[in-house]
């Protein structure tokens, strides 16, 4: 079974984010760029896949030269082979497009099953999976929780409101991951050590014979016009009430009054 | 491209979702500034009656698509009827809920349409002529705009509850059209097995007023029938931050935040909950937020509207108590 993996890289929301004074996007000055948390997910199941019935597990990344770091960290996983797609045409690209030219990537390999991650932590758009699915011509099944072979076909459970599903999806298909899914397993020193020696296949979009009018900003259907920090709340009341009853009849005074829910 | 706004229905069990009825009152506004209509789209099998309430709550237009095949959702299913009518009938804009289904198909609409597509959506606007999308980024540190600059048709999948429901207009109606659906059970590759319901559900999480959440301060599985007993009295649905998930109290639904869900009720009642950005993530879009902790110095007090500093097994158990004489008397 040979499997691929989309990865992004994603600041790491542990730390402060800031938008720019002129909102034309985050400052990335101080930013620890991270593989994006669902895609570790993606990565943990191709290799459990991989372990039980053996093949390959590819991983494919878009993004800036530093993405090497996202796709070094899935190598020292157990990822076999890392492919990084990096060319400047690409900036603006929407998920779409970006959709689009992992579906080239994919589309030249030899595939059975493509994994992503539910969402990039990042933006949280939750696009890319579905979209490269229609782009490959493929069924999929996004947020799944599980995830059963067999021959020719996969069982998935995809949760819902209220409750999962569970689909049963011919493959080849793509999935996207659910955090329950699995738990990822840390890079071992030894496979820290042999992912530094692996080679990053680069790629630009010539190699993947796409023009560059086909992606980037002339091909984009959405454009961030701009980023701004949240509202911010109005700042509440903290009290130390003497007793529970005390602070109990706060919150029903804050309920019926304020809010208005009773 | 027209300059109709489609609003895809959210129905279970022969009713319609309140997510379609606050889509509604969006799609209203938007369609009236365009000069379009408001066209409800209804998919699923003997599902026409949702017609009435769709008309009564705006919808000038209802298209119904009723198919056996329509029955359960499925991915292709949805994708091909719907992206068979776009690109006849060519709407400016389709909004579609934000359920699992809604995020399943939309990618795959948006890719046939040749439109642009947006998640998470929190607000619709037409700015200098641009229709342009808000939504939360990295964590809900950030609030992104974008402006949909494609020629398609355009997609934007709304959370719920972030938009005011269209009010009912008794006797008003749609025009109701059937939408022909051409399709064979060949073209559905998924084959739905089954669902598990979990048993939780009085309320859903997305569509209560009221959210009543536990962290680790409740301590074990047991003590969330505590919270269950306020969800009760106030009519609210029970969440969780991601430790009680973690721990098994609860199942992965109830989690509320970055990897959970996210959730904007009018009143989030966090109970023995820190108040972790990542938890913030999922609920600081509430118009309200109560909080119960013993810590005086938990981050969640710093965005309270409400916090007591306390014990939660001496207040809730007291709070549910007023609350139901509240409501009685
Ligand atoms: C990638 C990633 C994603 C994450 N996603 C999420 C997410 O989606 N949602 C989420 O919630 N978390 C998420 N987390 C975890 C998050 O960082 C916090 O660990 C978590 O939110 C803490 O949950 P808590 O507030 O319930 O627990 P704690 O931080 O342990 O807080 C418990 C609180 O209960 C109070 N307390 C204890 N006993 C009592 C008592 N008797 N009476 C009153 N108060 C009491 C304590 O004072 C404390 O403030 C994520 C973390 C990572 C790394």
């Amino acid at each position: 079974m040979n499997v691929v993996v989309c990865v992004k890289q994603v600041p790491d929301t542990e730390q402060p984010i800031r938008v720019k004074p002129d909102g034309s996007g985050i400052e990335e000055q101080g930013i620890n760029w991270i593989l994006n948390y669902y895609d570790e997910h993606a990565v943990e199941e191709a290799l459990r896949i991989k372990e039980k019935v053996g093949g390959s597990v590819t991983v494919v990344c878009l993004g800036a030269e530093r993405a090497t770091e996202a796709v070094r960290t899935a190598l020292a996983m157990g990822a076999d082979e890392g492919i990084l797609v990096r060319d400047p045409a690409l900036d603006g690209s929407d998920h779409l497009t970006v959709a689009r030219v992992l579906s080239r990537v994919v589309g030249s390999l030899e595939w059975d099953l493509v994994l992503c991650g539910r969402l990039a932590t990042d933006d949280n758009a939750s696009v890319v999976g579905a979209a490269l699915a229609e782009f490959l011509g493929v069924a999929q099944a996004t947020a799944i929780s599980k995830l059963e072979l067999h021959e020719g076909t996969a069982t998935v459970e995809r949760e819902v409101e209220g409750g999962a599903q569970t689909l049963e999806v011919p493959l080849p298909a793509v999935f996207t991951v659910e955090r329950t899914i699995n738990e990822p397993r840390y890079p071992t020193l030894p496979g820290i050590m042999k992912a530094k020696r692996k080679e990053i296949k680069m790629l630009t979009v010539a190699d993947l014979g796409l023009n560059p009018k086909e992606v980037g900003m002339p091909a984009a259907r959405t454009r961030w016009v701009r980023f701004s920090p949240p509202p911010k709340r109005q700042a509440g009341e903290v009290v130390t009430p003497d007793s529970p009853e005390e602070g109990a009849r706060r919150i029903v005074e804050f309920l019926r009054q304020t809010a208005k829910v009773i | 491209m027209g300059d109709d706004v489609w609003v895809v229905a959210d129905h279970a069990e022969g009713s319609l979702r309140r997510i379609t009825f606050e889509l509604l009152g969006k799609a209203r506004e938007l369609a009236d500034a365009r000069g379009g209509q408001v066209v409800g789209i209804l998919l699923g099998h003997r599902v026409g009656g949702l017609a009435v309430p769709l008309g009564e709550c705006g919808a000038d237009r209802v298209l119904v698509a009723d198919h056996p095949l329509l029955e359960t959702y499925t991915t292709d299913g949805y994708t091909e009827v719907l992206a068979s009518a776009i690109a006849e009938q060519r709407p400016w804009l389709v909004m579609v809920p934000s359920t699992a289904a809604g995020r399943d198909f939309a990618p795959r609409v948006a890719v046939r349409a040749s439109g642009g597509i947006v998640t998470d959506v929190e607000d619709l606007r037409i700015e200098d002529g641009w229709l342009v999308a808000t939504r939360p980024m990295y964590t809900r540190k950030v609030v992104g705009a974008a402006a949909f600059v494609g020629e398609g048709t355009q997609i934007a999948v709304v959370l719920p509850k972030v938009f005011s429901a269209a009010p009912r207009q008794e006797g008003r109606s749609a025009d109701v059209q059937a939408l022909p659906v051409d399709l064979d059970a060949a073209q559905i590759r998924t084959k739905f097995l089954k669902t598990r319901q979990l048993q939780r559900e009085r309320v859903s999480l997305a569509e209560a007023d009221v959210v009543v959440s536990g962290g680790r301060g409740l301590r074990g599985p047991e003590n969330f029938a505590m919270l269950d007993e306020l969800a009760e009295a106030l009519g609210a649905a029970v969440g969780s931050s991601r430790p009680p998930v973690d721990s098994g109290w609860v199942p992965h639904d109830y989690e509320i935040g970055q990897t959970g869900k996210t959730v904007s009720p009018q009143v989030y009642i966090a109970v023995g909950i820190s108040g972790a950005p990542q938890h913030l993530a999922g609920m600081s879009g509430s118009k309200y937020i109560v909080a119960i902790n013993k810590d005086p110095n938990a981050p969640i007090f710093q965005i309270a509207s409400l916090g007591v500093v306390g014990d939660l097994f001496q207040i809730v158990p007291k709070l549910t108590e007023q609350v139901r004489k509240a409501r009685a008397g």
